[in-house]
């Protein structure tokens, strides 16, 4: 268990450690024997953040890793740059609200609406982490990223079926909205800064680029396209 | 106060397909044609070149090509008696912006409607009888019938060099190619693209079930191809990156890539870029657009553009609003059903699709062409089974293919599968190179209470109210639906997968989140009265002269087709009203 008198700057300090201590062994942990221990030892990224704050980013690593676990297919979310990837799309245009009409008024709407709410997305996840964080608190007694691997997917479970009751929109919307983001930065190319060594695409069999496939459209029908992927780096 | 500039023989709103062809047609019959572009220019050296043409992130999911809803986006309501909202972020449609607009975004499916869709009222009162079309289905004929537009499909076809096989020449029914489609008078200009394995799966198990398998036809380029304008298009790469995507090959027909390097090139061709048409300058008395009012987006300075000749090319709602705020027809309304402007605004019953998965073959999704890399079947579209004692008219095109295999939006698992975790993880490993999905396009029939008019509280950029759109799925629509979401489950049961999906089917309100189509029609449609329709049969506005309306706008229902084949083909119809007889004896070219 973690102890939770460890102040938390020392508990990332400690989660550092862990990601040093994981890219030296070889072996995932297996499913299901993933303890409470090994979750609180989840790697941390090392970058400097750019907008998350340092409990925002710590939902963000235990969310991005329950979500994409360690197991022999990849590296889990934020050891693939997730939780990376997050932090800079939210510091960037698209976290302050690009691409989305922002005039009110800002009535309560149906879902067939799309998004109506006043907030640009770095707003939204500030107020959906904190009533993540707020619900678990009540819940378990504690934050989400200091729950157990089972009590975290227990949670965001909960969250997903709109069983978590979050004051101004639905827990479900919030979790839909962590889970695109989550993909996005475990599918995007790599210059984005997650799907870390394009561990997405080799799970997936993605080749990547140059996606020029003129003569293998015939010479692979029916079989196994087995070129390593390639990224948009490899060719600047 | 806006700059007033000197008069021109003809202006474009709008640089993208139409704007383009009727550019081009004009400056060939000497006119001095200005190009208003609200966006940027864009050329596929500079905009759309490798590696980074290839960023999923930035094209497909950030929407980079697209309209952006900060400056311009419409508003929905389901119901006449409802509030209309916003469309924040857009989701079911995706409008293009810049120079070559949707067009160089597209994935290329390219058809022609079928002679009955084009007398569509008409066809269905005389096999179903006078009283059989409900009276809420606000369907009309095109005035224009397949027989008089086919020459200008095969215009169309040539310009972008369109690939595919044909199943009527001449009346003659050829095995392979579409047997339901209308008479050509030539082959396409192009070979079918290479086959998927997913095509092969769907034409195998499509002709054990007695219906007729083809390669739907594709602006993508199976091999090099020079069009009539003397440009050259390259052969597709099967990249996977077509739709939300240009192309860095030319090998996909956009404006760019088949006819602005001739229009940029002649002198008679002006094109401006960040010119924002804010309005019409209508005069009512003569029944003409004197001018139009356009914001150069980049100083914020208004300028005043006098035209012999206006030409809407436009979005669907674009031509709609400016029409609406000049006052260029009376307003529609779904009480009284009178007005011409707004009326019969359609989209398309799209979303019908069913997942198929097969242990043991490989699908490759990420080799793809956009357009045509799989099967398609017409033996469900339109009205090319009977309808007696369905309840529903019209049908859908069907077709089993990939179009990319980009992983952020494409990675299918089986039903029953978790959204994340460690199953999901396993599944999608296993699952990704193993499934493709059988999908349906179907007929959308104009609904009394289907239209478009300015919404009273929201604002574009520029202060103009958007466009209201009120809009759901009918009767109609869901018995379509349901019908064909049926005939996606046998053709799915035929293939013999490993595991699929039970069939999707179109349920429910209008959702403007997750994609459909960009096929959005009507709103200032065409038509034989005046009362009822916006322009006549060559694109001229009823109300004004010299104002000719392009695109799908003027659709008066949606056929199940994806729109270009026929936007293109009206165009070079109305470019040549305007050529042979407009420039001759400007006025109206129907007595109303």
């Amino acid at each position: 268990m973690v102890d939770e008198t460890i102040p938390r700057r020392d508990f990332l300090k400690g989660a550092m450690v862990g990601t040093a201590a994981l890219a030296t062994g070889s072996a995932a942990p297996a499913a299901g024997q993933t303890t409470a221990a090994t979750a609180a030892a989840t790697p941390v990224d090392a970058e400097p953040l750019l907008t998350l704050t340092a409990v925002e980013h710590a939902f963000i690593v235990a969310a991005v890793d329950t979500v994409i676990p360690a197991d022999e297919l990849s590296p889990s979310g934020s050891e693939c740059g997730v939780a990376a990837f997050i932090d800079r799309q939210l510091a960037g245009a698209y976290g302050m609200g690009a691409r989305l009409y922002r005039q009110g008024p800002f009535p309560k709407a149906k879902p067939e609406l799309g998004y109506q709410l006043a907030l640009n997305p770095r707003e939204f996840f500030r107020a959906g982490i904190e009533s993540a964080n707020a619900w678990t608190r009540k819940t378990y007694g504690k934050e989400f990223d200091r729950l157990s691997e089972k009590d975290r997917e227990t949670a965001l479970k909960a969250m997903e079926d709109d069983k978590a009751p979050f004051p101004g929109f639905s827990s479900r919307m919030f979790f839909d909205a962590l889970l695109q983001i989550t993909m996005e930065g475990f599918f995007a190319d790599p210059i984005y800064g997650g799907n870390r060594d394009m561990a997405a695409w080799k799970m997936v069999g993605y080749p990547g680029l140059p996606a020029t496939y003129r003569e293998e459209v015939r010479t692979y029908f029916g079989k196994k396209y087995d070129k390593p992927p390639r990224s948009i780096a490899d060719f600047s | 106060m806006a700059t007033l500039l000197k008069e021109v023989d003809a202006v474009c709103i709008g640089v993208g397909f139409t704007g383009s062809i009727l550019a081009r047609e004009l400056t060939k019959a000497g006119l001095k044609v200005v190009g208003l572009e609200r966006g940027a220019n864009r050329t596929s050296r500079d905009d759309f070149s490798l590696p980074n043409v290839r960023d999923d992130l930035k094209y497909a999911v950030r929407q980079e090509l697209f309209q952006d809803t900060q400056l311009e986006t419409v508003s929905l309501r389901h119901t006449p008696g409802e509030t209309a909202l916003p469309i924040r972020r857009l989701g079911a449609f995706l409008p293009g912006t810049g120079v070559g607009g949707a067009g160089a975004h597209w994935n290329g499916v390219t058809w022609r409607l079928m002679p009955s869709d084009h007398n569509l009222r008409t066809h269905l009162e005389s096999r179903y009888g006078k009283n059989a079309v409900p009276a809420e289905m606000t369907i009309e004929d095109f005035p224009v019938s397949y027989d008089e537009l086919e020459p200008y499909y095969d215009r169309f076809e040539k310009l972008l060099g369109i690939s595919g096989k044909a199943g009527n020449l001449r009346g003659a029914k050829i095995d392979g190619g579409n047997v339901f489609e209308g008479p050509r008078q030539n082959e396409y200009p192009n070979k079918p693209l290479s086959m998927s394995m997913a095509g092969a799966i769907m034409e195998k198990a499509s002709r054990e079930l007695g219906y007729h398998p083809f390669r739907a036809p594709a602006a993508n380029m199976s091999n090099v191809y020079t069009n009539p304008e003397g440009v050259t298009l390259g052969a597709c790469e099967y990249c996977g990156h077509c739709e939300r995507f240009g192309c860095e090959a030319n090998a996909k027909s956009s404006p760019q890539a088949c006819i602005l390097p001739v229009l940029l090139a002649d002198d008679r061709f002006e094109l401006r870029t960040h010119a924002n048409v804010k309005e019409l300058v209508y005069d009512r008395q003569a029944k003409k657009v004197k001018a139009v009012r356009y914001v150069d987006l980049r100083s914020g300075e208004e300028f005043e553009q006098p035209a012999g000749i206006v030409i809407l090319g436009a979005y669907v709602f674009n031509n709609a609003l400016l029409m609406m705020q000049a006052g260029i027809g009376e307003q529609y309304d779904p009480v009284t059903g009178k007005g011409a402007l707004g009326r019969n605004y359609c989209y398309q019953v799209s979303g019908n699709n069913v997942q198929v998965f097969f242990e043991d073959k490989e699908i490759n999704p990420f080799m793809a062409s956009g357009a045509s890399f799989g099967m398609n079947i017409d033996d469900f579209n339109g009205d090319n089974f009977d309808h007696a004692g369905l309840g529903f008219f019209g049908g859908a095109w069907i077709s089993a293919g990939t179009s990319n295999g980009r992983p952020i939006q494409t990675r299918p698992v089986p039903p029953g599968t978790p959204r994340w975790g460690r199953d999901w993880k396993k599944a999608t490993a296993k699952w990704y190179n193993h499934a493709f999905n059988i999908g349906a396009s179907g007929c959308n029939y104009a609904h009394r209470e289907n239209y478009l008019d300015l919404d009273p509280t929201y604002r574009d950029a520029l202060g103009r109210p958007l466009i209201r759109m009120t809009y759901n799925f009918h009767d109609n629509d869901y018995k379509l639906a349901e019908y064909v979401g049926g005939v996606l489950g046998r053709i799915a049961r035929a293939m013999n997968p490993t595991t699929m999906s039970s069939p999707a089917v179109r349920r429910g309100n209008f959702n403007v989140v997750p994609y459909q189509s960009t096929h959005n029609t009507g709103g200032t449609i065409t038509g034989t009265d005046p009362k009822t329709s916006a322009v006549n049969r060559y694109l001229q506005a009823w109300q004004a002269d010299n104002l000719f309306v392009m695109g799908a706008s003027v659709f008066p229902q949606n056929a199940s087709y994806n729109p270009t084949g026929l936007v293109g083909a009206l165009a070079y119809y109305a470019a040549e009203a305007i050529t042979t007889k407009y420039i001759k004896s400007p006025g109206p070219l129907v007595r109303a």
